[in-house]
């Protein structure tokens, strides 16, 4: 049924299809509202046979989550941000348990300095923890995801993180296909554990291991996300086939057919990749771009087939490894191991930073004459950059630099806070 | 427990202070006594000679698993039960068992009874338990949270008084002047700090909850009676178990029980029940003795008695706390004080 709503509403009501059973939910934006949506739909009736637990913290969500789904009931949360590295004990215990709890990360920078806008730092900060991490790229894919996270993580017994982007997904109204119950019944067949706290065949389960076998557990952990590469195609073709319109998959080439440059991203600012890769390709230049729907597990070969052809691959990213440089492009550097092709990082859109096409326009086009830096940070702003040092070197105690940074840019409204600071 | 007392007479055991079963109708013994008894955890386990806690939870479990007709999920916070029990293959529990992490064991436990309400199994009960460092201080939080839900879990804190699973380092519950790895004995102040530490089972009655109780494993019989009680209320239930260890008090491992009943007898430890948030029952201390009995026996305590050094102030201290938990809960009746 078409749909003109909110991306949380939507995301919510795909997440009530799948029939979840325990609903843990603590508020932090922007994933509130889809908590909310769920909670609604408990207390009003259209949610049957669901508890929804209102807890003290994300830790707890987590952990709520993780008895449920222990004792083998299907079991969702979500969080953003702070939220998700407050949890983050919880986030790997559940995957070392093996258990398939979906939760959604509504992504969010990470503070300080506090930030509530969109980027990926949360969920990257998260992508080792052995859960199946997908991208939703569209409000319509943010909920289709949710549908298919709960088959993939039933199916593997493995916790899938459903990244959709704070604000930019969440928060937009937008026209969704919600679709309905018998469909998802007919992809979605009842939870079935693998292991499950039972009275009549009692066993221990998250007790200690020893040096071992704990690597053959990891393994074991690591083996599920390589199982994921076949499950994850195999169940998006079947998802299209019942539900008519394709949503996942590990990777979705877009006009990469010879392309010298193409470009790698995440998320939502793939809609923005794809508008400036079609101008490019109007105005005669050589680009095509990739979305990556599933960062773990990384789809190393397929991306590597994409890219085979490309003279350059430039990853857009929005979130940034300090020391380092791009996350993504050191994954994608491995699925290009083997070849020469320079890939560049386009650090973007960190808090919430608009990624603009003209921006992208002029990076690329950069790229193609071999005048990109390894990592380039997106409309930085130098002169404030430069300001800030200037004011380091010359005052021992210069004070915070954020701060700093934001008086530098707001002289004005300094001067006359100070003015008014100063009337009797 | 004044009316509805399990044992309203006490049949105690010739020359000891120890509870007896003997005299008793087979109805009234304890369920450790029956052949028929679950054996929650089984012996083999990994805990220390004399270790408080392993026989606290296997009196606690036990006596759940009969009042829940054999239809119980444990689920247990990091430290030394946890460990003790389990490594793989050797898992000494006879009831399915979850662990997860040091600081979620009552919200892990919440989850549990809501996975299974959900799973139409609603005659299974759920308990968490935890040292009194995944309780008072990393666990705080979640169990507060369970608490003011009023989810349907039985937690169980075994207090020994200190991270023990780690090397006996302070926890909120670590009474004041005692020696641990993280408050040595040294100094101008030796030991623990004055003034410092929390009261969690006051702290759950502040929650309002249907039931708190106190329990030491110097009274195995009360500690069984007041889970079977717990067990046949919904709700959030929270047990506050005094459990000595050996190896972090210093103290010889045949006295546990000696240590856990000297300090019931000291007022130390009170043992009582609360109701909704109000005291309904105290054990009476049926023969008061000087907090000095309680504390000489214990490495830990070792520095407030050095020959020629006796720390006095100190133990006159730690007696003005015991006397005021015999004031405020009644410990002693009016007629038997010295």
């Amino acid at each position: 049924m078409l749909k003109q709503i909110e991306g949380s509403q939507g995301i919510a009501e795909a997440v009530a299809l799948c029939r979840p059973q325990v609903v843990c939910a603590y508020p932090i934006t922007p994933q509130t509202h889809i908590v909310e949506g769920v909670g609604v739909m408990v207390k009003t009736g259209a949610l049957t046979n669901c508890e929804f637990i209102n807890v003290e913290s994300e830790f707890a969500a987590m952990s709520v989550a993780i008895g449920a789904s222990a004792a083998g009931a299907r079991a969702y949360t979500a969080t953003a941000s702070q939220g998700l590295l407050f949890m983050a004990e919880a986030v790997y215990n559940a995957a070392g348990l093996g258990l398939p709890i979906v939760m959604t990360v509504g992504n969010r920078a990470i503070g300080a300095p506090i930030n509530i806008w969109n980027d990926h730092s949360d969920s990257m900060a998260l992508k080792d923890a052995g859960w199946i991490q997908l991208y939703a790229e569209t409000n319509q894919e943010a909920a289709d995801l949710h549908i298919l996270a709960f088959r993939i993580a039933e199916e593997l017994s493995c916790p899938v993180m459903v990244c959709v982007d704070g604000f930019i997904l969440t928060h937009a109204f937008e026209r969704i296909d919600v679709p309905t119950q018998e469909q998802v019944d007919m992809f979605l067949p009842p939870f079935d554990p693998v292991q499950m706290l039972d009275v009549d065949n009692p066993y221990s389960i998250g007790a200690m291991v020893g040096p071992e076998a704990f690597t053959e557990v990891r393994y074991l952990g690591h083996q599920k996300q390589v199982d994921a590469l076949e499950v994850i195609p195999r169940l998006t073709a079947e998802f299209q086939q019942v539900f008519g319109r394709a949503a996942g998959g590990l990777v979705r080439p877009y006009r990469v057919e010879g392309a010298e440059t193409v470009i790698v991203a995440l998320g939502s600012v793939n809609g923005t990749i794809k508008d400036v890769v079609d101008a490019e390709r109007d105005a005669g230049n050589s680009i095509g771009c990739v979305t990556i729907g599933a960062f773990r597990p990384f789809p190393l070969m397929e991306l590597g087939d994409l890219l085979a052809g490309a003279k350059r691959v430039i990853c857009v990213e929005k979130s940034l490894a300090p020391g380092l440089g791009g996350m993504v492009a050191s994954n994608v550097r491995m699925a290009m191991r083997g070849t020469a092709t320079p890939v560049y990082t386009v650090i973007a859109g960190l808090g919430g930073r608009p990624i603009t096409r003209a921006s992208l326009t002029t990076v690329f086009r950069a790229a193609a004459i071999g005048g990109l830096d390894d990592v380039t940070f997106l409309d930085l702003n130098r002169d404030a950059i430069a300001g800030q040092i200037a004011r380091a070197s010359r005052h021992r105690h210069s004070g915070p630099i954020a701060e700093n940074l934001l008086k530098a840019l707001n002289p004005g409204l300094v001067r006359r806070v100070s003015q008014e600071g100063a009337k009797p | 427990m004044t009316d509805d007392a399990l044992q309203r007479v006490k049949f105690y055991q010739t020359g000891t202070q120890t509870v007896g079963n003997r005299l008793m109708d087979a109805d009234s013994r304890t369920v450790q006594a029956s052949t028929d008894r679950s054996n929650a955890i089984t012996s083999g386990h990994r805990a220390c000679q004399g270790c408080g806690e392993a026989l606290g939870a296997r009196y606690a479990l036990d006596a759940a698993m009969r009042a829940a007709g054999g239809q119980l999920v444990a689920v247990n916070a990091t430290g030394c039960l946890e460990v003790f029990t389990t490594p793989y293959p050797e898992t000494s529990w006879q009831i399915p068992w979850l662990h997860s992490v040091f600081g979620n064991a009552p919200a892990v436990a919440t989850g549990v009874a809501a996975g299974m309400r959900m799973r139409g199994k609603t005659d299974v009960r759920v308990v968490a338990q935890g040292g009194d460092g995944g309780t008072t201080d990393i666990g705080f939080g979640c169990l507060s949270g369970m608490f003011e839900r009023n989810d349907d879990v039985l937690y169980i804190c075994y207090d020994n008084e200190a991270y023990m699973n780690t090397g006996v380092q302070r926890s909120s519950a670590t009474p004041p002047a005692a020696r641990t790895a993280t408050t040595p004995a040294v100094g101008d102040a030796p030991g623990n700090v004055f003034g410092t530490g929390k009261n969690m089972p006051r702290i759950a009655m502040a929650h309002n909850i249907p039931y708190v109780a106190t329990a030491s494993v110097a009274d195995l019989h009360d500690l069984e009676a007041k889970v079977t009680r717990a067990m046949g209320i919904g709700g959030a239930r929270y047990i506050h178990v005094f459990v000595p260890c050996p190896l972090g008090w210093g103290s010889a491992s045949h006295d546990t029980i000696r240590i856990a009943r000297l300090a019931v007898e000291c007022g130390l430890f009170p043992l009582f029940e609360a109701v909704h948030g109000e005291v309904v029952a105290v054990t009476k201390i049926r023969r008061q003795v000087p907090v000095e009995d309680y504390l000489r026996p214990q490495k830990r305590f070792a520095h407030l008695f050095r020959e020629g050094h006796e720390d006095r102030m100190r133990v006159e201290a730690i007696q003005l706390m015991a006397d005021a938990n015999i004031r405020r809960y009644g410990l002693v009746d009016a007629e038997d004080a010295k």
